[in-house]
């Protein structure tokens, strides 16, 4: 039967994708996948979410050989111009800065913010929650009792503080955001943990001699991560936003890099006689953000369809 | 056939659009309810209580209700505004619900849940539905009703869940009693007490009552007439006292597959279905 | 923990009241826990930040043994729990020390421009329920319709915009191009000082005075960061609303008010919406924490004189005791809310055991 799917020459490849019978567990993983990406692929709004934030990484990469100027070159004859202004299509901001290059330079900052705290935060919440949850007893009241802790927060002050205490700067943002947004994935990882960790799978495992390391690292922490990645995904437009709002007040990536809530702070001075300075990298966090708020509402369709709608 | 039905119903069809095409929990059945106990059985989802919500209009969208005739002592239902639909809900025909953990709203006491449905029909005023809520309450033999109208719905057990559920869906007299399994969470003792209040009542009141059940036997002891359904069709009508005369396989497996004690048997048989009932047209339950 | 379990488990048979009594216990003992590990994180960053707070006592100029003479004073040579202990027994008589900048107490400081960011994050959550609750329970009732969509659309944007970019905007179109609004600030000049202060809320202040113009003026300043605050609030609540609201319509007990006969307007206030009401407490409560997130970003924005622009301004310019006196105040705030709505849903759900 399953044979013949894949020799089927009218079936192929994406019959073998189809299958419902399944030869290996590589194999149903990768039907469970392709379904779950048809049943994706069927959200327009989601795609919308992705092709955004793939372009967003292609313009990252090709940065210096799309923008049309160099996002630092200051030109105070220049300055001010509005948009669709000779050679500048977005205008140019206060120094004469062509306000596109660098918005597109800027896409590299939001993309190495993003991707720092996407690793960073799930990795220490997974590591503190799979311990509490696996460990169990003080081990568990005690981290969770932590976690609480941070969760009590609202997370912008406490990166403010954070910020405050370890100066300001891009690294430092990502730190501080990091330390504010591990506690729901030490949360989620926990739950997860302690199903895992009661399952009869679990328990065989052990009977064969795995010592807890091996457990935790193995057999726990992989069935984690598919809702870590998703919970992430929703995540970070929250992420971005929290950046920008420390780049506008000063805090995060300094000048004159072409951070994009840093060019809306120093936009805000022109705001009534010059909109378009603080407008357009308002703008293109807003359409990053609301990419990944997209991208994240299909992606819980997909794995959860008991909230969908 | 020389009195007028209080109830008619013809070509009745319950239709719920899925993914894989129309599915029809109810296909085109017919029948009537005069002031007797008529018992509608058949295995879990053939269809009961969705016959019992159509007669309501209560099949929530995307599902449809359509019939060739559904009238109501002569008012086709079906033309109502929902606006008229809601003054013979409750008021003419009332239903009592499958499960009374769900079916009971948890955060309004017993009492104002009571009062409510009495209030709204009547237009009476708090102390006299308070005083018919408390009569109705007596009536299911309720000990100490002034304690359960104070009470949440969880603080009651199952079987005073279901006397409590008969108890509002009669406070108003209705001509028309839908009873949707009343009795199946109950046990035994609480069981035949429940069914003879019922049993009390629309006799006093000369109501008429549709008793869905699964259990044949328990029917064929209290009701006037049985209706048995599969999968959306009355294979059979019988008059309960004549039942052992059935004649239809499903209704013959039905009524064996209880023990009985006085004949008793090495193993029970398992009911087989025969694929030609689906499509066998469905017998009518008009007098 | 366990132990506490056990315990709980045995209380089961103890009368409601005393249920109740027992469950405020064990949350105050999680608040206490609660509140202490949030002062000591407040106080290490405060310990780690890069600011010699002796220095900014004493000057630049000051002497070796002035200088030594201050540090030990300010007990900073004694060890860190012992420091700990002083910094809790300070915060517990409301002393959050100087002001690095203007030598003021910082909890007076806070005190001065609570009123302002209360008023504006209230006037925010008025707006987000009004419209939200709304909003989010037609959306359930009409799912799929174009409300629904409007709502979705809406929510999302919400989600997605950065606060701080749509109050410029808000500002940029309604008070420099529409001048429908006052702008930044809470008053115009010539009005200030005009009513006396009682409540530091302007819009009760004038109230309480019954001066009128300022009424209206404070109100022309306040309209538009509220509703900014508000739209925020709004897409939180409305999308938590329509949920609730979503998993009560498909319970049974509805189709049993349906039987009943009444109209769909009762069995969607009185019925379904009677049943998420404490949720929706709790949902509030939580949206009015998150505000005053928001209000750090607004507040910097509109030149609004609450407790977020205060943090900010310490910020920027290391004042290290109000950094961290205003983030121990926004966090005991956030922790109330949520004991707060916690306590509710325990005393006002019938459900909660
Ligand atoms: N919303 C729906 N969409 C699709 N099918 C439905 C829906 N509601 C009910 N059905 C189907 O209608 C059929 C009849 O259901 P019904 O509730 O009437 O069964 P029943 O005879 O009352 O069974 P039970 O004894 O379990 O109460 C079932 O097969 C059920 O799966
Ligand atoms: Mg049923």
């Amino acid at each position: 039967m399953m044979s013949d799917s894949l020799n089927d020459p009218r079936l192929g490849f994406r019959g073998w994708l189809l299958t419902d019978t399944p030869t290996s567990r590589f194999h149903a993983r990768c039907v469970a996948f392709y379904s779950g990406w048809l049943k994706f692929r069927s959200n327009t709004m989601a795609m919308v979410g992705l092709m955004i934030l793939i372009l967003l990484v292609l313009i990252a990469a090709f940065a210096p050989w799309i923008a049309p100027h160099d996002p630092l070159a200051q030109d105070l004859a220049g300055r001010l111009k509005p948009p669709l202004s000779e050679g500048h299509l977005l205008g140019t901001d206060s120094l004469g800065r062509d306000i596109l290059s660098r918005l597109i330079y800027g896409s590299r900052i939001t993309l190495y913010i993003v991707t720092l705290v996407a690793l960073i935060a799930p990795i220490v919440g997974l590591l503190v929650g799979t311990v509490a949850g696996y460990a169990g007893g003080i081990v568990d009241a005690v981290l969770m009792r932590l976690t609480d802790i941070f969760l009590a927060f609202p997370r912008l002050v406490l990166a403010l503080a954070f910020v405050a205490a370890l100066g300001a700067g891009i690294e430092n943002a990502v730190l501080a955001i990091s330390i504010t947004a591990w506690p729901p994935y030490a949360r989620l990882a926990r739950a997860e943990t302690l199903t895992i960790r009661n399952s009869d799978y679990i328990a065989a495992i052990r009977l064969q001699g795995a010592g807890p390391m091996r457990i935790i690292t193995k057999h726990i922490w992989p069935l984690c991560i598919s809702s870590l990645i998703v919970r992430v995904t929703l995540d970070m437009a929250g992420v971005i936003l929290t950046a920008a709002g420390l780049g506008f007040l000063g805090l995060g990536a300094q000048p004159p890099s072409p951070e994009w809530g840093a060019m809306v702070a120093e936009g805000r001075r022109f705001i009534l006689d010059h909109w378009w300075v603080a407008t357009m990298p308002g703008l293109a966090i807003f359409i990053v953000s609301l990419a990944f708020n997209l991208l994240g509402d299909g992606l819980r369709d997909v794995l959860d369809p008991k909230d969908a709608g | 056939m020389s009195e007028k039905p209080l109830l008619d119903i013809e070509d009745l069809t319950v239709t719920f659009p899925t993914r894989q095409g129309d599915f029809q929990a109810v296909r085109g059945i017919s029948f009537t309810l005069g002031r007797e106990r008529l018992g509608i059985v058949g295995e879990s989802g053939s269809g009961k209580s969705m016959t019992g919500r159509a007669i309501l209009r209560l099949i929530r969208p995307p599902g449809r209700v359509e019939a060739g005739k559904l009238e109501l002592e002569g008012t086709d239902l079906l033309k109502l505004s929902e606006r008229e639909m809601q003054k013979i809900r409750g008021q003419r025909i009332s239903m009592v619900m499958q499960d009374p953990k769900f079916s009971l709203n948890p955060v309004m006491r017993i009492g104002d849940q009571i009062m409510e449905i009495y209030r709204f029909h009547t237009g009476a005023g708090k102390r006299a539905a308070y005083e018919k809520a408390i009569e109705m309450l007596e009536a299911v033999s309720i000990r100490d009703p002034e304690r359960v109208m104070r009470a949440y719905p969880h603080e009651m057990s199952g079987g005073m869940g279901q006397r409590i559920m008969i108890a509002m869906m009669m406070v108003t007299e209705p001509d028309i009693l839908i009873a949707d399994e009343p009795t199946s969470a109950l046990d035994v003792s609480v069981q035949t007490q429940v069914l003879s209040i019922m049993d009390r009542l629309v006799r006093e009141r000369g109501m008429g009552l549709i008793f869905i059940s699964h259990d044949l036997n328990l029917v064929a002891s209290f009701c006037d007439r049985v209706l048995i359904m599969y999968a959306g069709k009355i294979v059979e009508v019988c008059d309960a006292d004549r039942l052992h005369e059935a004649r239809h396989p499903y209704t013959r497996g039905l009524l064996g597959s209880l023990p009985r004690l006085d004949e008793p048997r090495h193993h029970l048989e398992v009911l087989k279905r025969d694929p030609a009932w689906l499509d066998a047209p469905s017998v009518s339950g008009r007098q | 923990m366990a132990l506490a379990e056990n315990r709980g488990a045995g209380r089961h048979r103890l009368p409601r009241f005393q249920r109740i009594l027992w469950k405020i216990a064990r949350v105050l003992g999680s608040v206490v826990i609660t509140m202490l590990g949030l002062m000591f994180i407040t106080f290490i960053i405060g310990r780690v930040m890069p600011v010699d707070p002796v220095l900014a006592v004493v000057g630049e100029r000051a002497t070796n043994e002035v200088y030594q003479q201050v540090y030990h004073d300010m007990g900073l040579d004694r060890p860190l729990l012992v420091q700990f202990g002083y910094y809790i027994w300070d915060v517990l008589h409301g002393d959050f020390g100087m002001s690095l900048l203007n030598a003021r107490p910082v909890a007076e400081d806070i005190r001065r421009v609570f009123p302002a960011t209360f008023e504006l994050a209230t006037l925010g959550v008025l707006f987000g329920v009004v419209i939200g609750v709304p909003l989010g329970v037609m959306a359930a009732v009409k799912r799929g319709s174009w409300i629904d969509q409007t709502a979705r659309v809406v929510a999302l944007i919400g989600y997605s915009m950065p606060i701080f970019w749509l109050g410029l905007m808000g500002l940029l179109i309604f008070y420099g191009i529409l001048n429908w609004v006052g702008g930044p600030g809470r008053l115009d000049i010539i009005w200030e000082g005009m009513v006396p202060e009682r409540t530091g809320m302007i819009l009760l202040d004038s109230l309480l005075a019954g001066n009128w113009d300022v009424f209206k003026n404070a109100f022309s300043h306040i309209i538009l960061p509220a509703s900014i605050l508000g739209y925020y609030s709004m897409a939180y609540i409305s999308r938590m609303t329509r949920s609730f609201m979503l998993e009560q319509l498909s319970a049974e007990y509805i189709t049993t008010a349906r039987v009943k006969g009444l109209p769909e307007r009762r069995v969607i206030w009185k019925h379904a919406f009677g049943n998420i009401r404490v949720q929706l407490i709790t949902v509030i409560a939580l949206s009015y924490a998150n505000l005053l997130e928001g209000a750090v970003l607004t507040e910097t924005i509109f030149a609004w004189p609450g407790l977020g622009s205060y943090i900010t301004t310490a910020l920027l310019s290391a004042d290290m005791n109000a950094v961290l006196g205003g983030t121990v105040v926004v966090g005991l705030i956030f922790v109330l809310l949520n004991i707060f709505s916690d306590l509710l849903y325990q005393v006002f759900d019938p459900r909660a055991k």
